[in-house]
């Protein structure tokens, strides 16, 4: 299993265009993926579930945790990690 | 011909026949089910059917839409197949034998409950979407056929209660003359829409009862619709629609200029706004500030009130669009008959004179306190202003005054930074407050004159009574001897005025403001752009003796007398 724990960038944290793009990201591969929003204390939530990541309303400099299992969970972990901290690009 | 009042959510003039666009969910009867196995299979052809149908409407749709547009779409596609949606409706009808339609039905407005509850303007309104494909879902399950937006066969205004992407995104923009709903800000999807369609829009008008094929007028820049407009008001708005675009480009094109009149006076042009888009588009207008932000629209359509934090935000990111230019912020104003969903207020006779704005704040200081914390917290290090609505007396000024001080003391106490610096005005907009300007002045940095108010307050007039309304013209003289004691007494004691009523927008009154001594002029961003040519066209000098003659008349006709005529005398190019 891999767990990762990350410090959300994004302006606007893990909604609107962000939370829908990192629930498209998550899909695309087979492994078990959750998230809990470790800063609000949230309960874990189905990473593939866009109204599940939206509902722990994690906002910009929130920490998160990810929890990943299955046999592409490297490859996901990877992807997922780069979504987030490619954000910091994002920035003006 | 009847007139309607809604918000401006899109400038511009559309005339033309309406389209009444209606989407009914249709009623749901509620049973149970022998064989659950059958509804899950009904649901899941439903589900097929929806996303095929978004799809198609997608490939279909033809230029004019932002890619935010699609993603909505998208976002939609989503949701159908979510586990926490499409899931959970699967599940229900699994566990309690329900029909679809009731399993749909229930699990669509628990969760568009909870996505209104969200702290977050953009989930907030997600609850519309997923309303949306709710409804989408039971027309599909009752086989009711959508209405086909892509092939019209002639251009329209669309008239509807509200708008969802979904809706609007089958529309073909070259049919579309201009929209107009029943509900809705100039921040919701439909203002933002018409004004990247760049057509006009009126939100808000409430519930009108106009039939489709009804010929309507639409003012985006004033917030006005005419239903059946007479020949005559027909004719007008189709001279001011042409105009409009020609005039419009050249403005805009100047507006990033200064203000400055032909005898050197610099004149502050700032817009009244009421969101953060509405303050990123008087930007782009070449407002040089804001001086006046309205801030109900961070407490209303909400349950819960806004926390410091989240205001803080909301006033950071407007101050950051204008640099060091000034940003007023009006603490709020609501009571009366603006209502709030967070607080309950009691009903009242007449809610005009009623415990509204800075009264209610007073009594309810754990309002006001988060607020004036976020504020000043926000104007650290940015050039915030705060501005206190409905101030009647010196006293109640004084009172206010020390919980702007007690604001401070917290966050002092707390050493989170904020702005000691920050300046303090109030309104001017009941009559009280402009006969005691000059006993006000000494306690406050600036005034600003609100004339809706005023004109109603002084003039006994209400101005949302057909009957009535025209006694309150801001021409009065009544009201101008108001606005000239307020700007004396202001200045008397080294403090500036401004105006954040519809009158300092207004193009005929400009000369008049400006003769009056005028520091600062602030008005709908749409107006941004005409009112600073027209200042640039007037001499300070000139316009002290035009302010004079009004000030001397009789009656409010005898001043639009003497505005008319100076007017006239523009140069041609203007």
């Amino acid at each position: 299993m891999q767990e990762l724990t990350l410090t959300v960038r994004h302006k606007v944290g893990l909604h609107a265009r962000p939370a829908a793009k990192f629930v498209k990201t998550a899909k695309s591969y087979n492994s078990q993926i959750s998230i809990t929003n470790l800063t609000r204390n949230s309960k874990t939530v189905d990473a593939k579930s866009l109204v599940g990541v939206v509902k722990i309303a994690v906002a910009c400099e929130h920490q998160i945790k990810l929890e990943i299992e299955g046999e592409d969970e490297q490859q996901a972990a990877e992807a997922l990690r780069t979504f987030i901290e490619e954000a910091l690009e994002e920035q003006p | 011909m009847r007139q309607l009042t809604g918000v401006p959510a899109s400038d511009g003039i559309a005339i033309g026949p309406v389209f009444v666009y209606s989407v009914e969910v249709p009623p749901v009867e509620r049973r149970q089910v022998p064989d659950p196995a059958l509804e899950l299979q009904r649901f899941d052809d439903a589900v097929t059917a929806v996303t095929e149908r978004l799809i198609q409407i997608e490939q279909e749709t033809k230029g004019g839409y932002s890619a935010e547009d699609f993603e909505i779409l998208e976002v939609q596609r989503m949701l159908l197949t979510d586990d926490e949606y499409g899931g959970v409706i699967r599940t229900r009808i699994e566990t309690e034998r329900v029909n679809a339609e009731a399993a749909v039905e229930d699990v669509t407005r628990n969760l568009a409950q909870e996505f209104s509850e969200v702290e977050d303007d953009y989930f907030s309104q997600r609850a519309a979407d997923i309303r949306d494909i709710g409804g989408r879902l039971l027309r599909t399950l009752a086989n009711v056929a959508d209405i086909d937006m892509a092939h019209l066969d002639r251009p329209v205004i669309v008239y509807a209660h509200d708008l969802t992407p979904s809706d609007t995104i089958s529309f073909d923009p070259a049919k579309i003359l201009g929209l107009c709903t029943e509900t809705g800000s100039a921040t919701s999807h439909t203002a933002i829409l018409a004004r990247s369609l760049g057509v006009p829009a009126v939100v808000g008008v409430g519930a009108a009862e106009i039939t489709d094929g009804e010929e309507i007028v639409i003012d985006g820049g004033e917030g006005l619709v005419l239903v059946a407009p007479t020949q005559q008001m027909r004719g007008q708005y189709e001279v001011r629609m042409q105009q409009y675009s020609l005039e419009r480009d050249a403005l805009i094109g100047e507006a990033h200029e200064p203000a400055v009149t032909t005898d050197g006076r610099a004149l502050e042009v700032v817009a009244n706004v009421g969101s953060v888009v509405e303050a990123e588009r008087a930007v782009e207008l070449g407002a040089e500030g804001i001086g006046l932000l309205r801030t109900e629209f961070l407490f209303l359509e909400r349950r819960q009130l806004p926390s410091e934090s989240e205001q803080y935000e909301i006033y950071r990111r407007v101050a950051d669009l204008y640099g060091d230019k000034p940003v007023i912020v009006r603490t709020l104003d609501v009571g009366g008959d603006k209502q709030l969903p967070s607080v309950k207020l009691p009903h009242e006779q007449n809610p005009f004179l009623g415990h509204r704005a800075i009264r209610l704040c007073l009594e309810r200081t754990e309002l006001f306190q988060t607020q004036l914390r976020a504020l000043l917290r926000a104007g650290f290090e940015r050039n915030i202003l705060i501005m206190l609505p409905f101030v009647s007396t010196v006293p109640e000024l004084k009172r206010a005054l020390e919980q702007v001080e007690a604001a401070r003391e917290t966050l002092r106490a707390n050493s989170e930074p904020y702005n000691p610096e920050t300046k303090v005005g109030i309104m001017i907009e009941i009559p009280s407050a402009a006969v005691m300007a000059d006993k006000l002045a000494p306690y406050v940095d600036f005034f600003s004159i609100g004339t809706n108010d005023l004109c109603q307050y002084t003039l006994a007039a209400d101005r949302t009574n057909e009957q009535v309304a025209h006694i309150a013209s801001p021409f009065d003289p009544a009201i101008l001897r108001l606005i000239h004691m307020t700007i004396e007494a202001g200045h008397a004691h080294g403090k500036w005025v401004g105006m954040c009523g519809e009158m300092a927008g207004n193009q005929l009154a400009l000369p008049l403001l400006l003769g009056l001594k005028l520091d600062e002029f602030s008005m709908a961003p749409a107006a941004v752009p005409a009112a600073k040519h027209r200042l640039r066209t007037l001499s300070q000098s000139d316009c002290v003796s035009v302010a004079g003659q009004c000030l001397d008349c009789e009656d409010a006709e005898a001043v639009r007398a003497i505005l008319e005529g100076v007017q006239r005398d523009l140069p041609e190019d203007s």
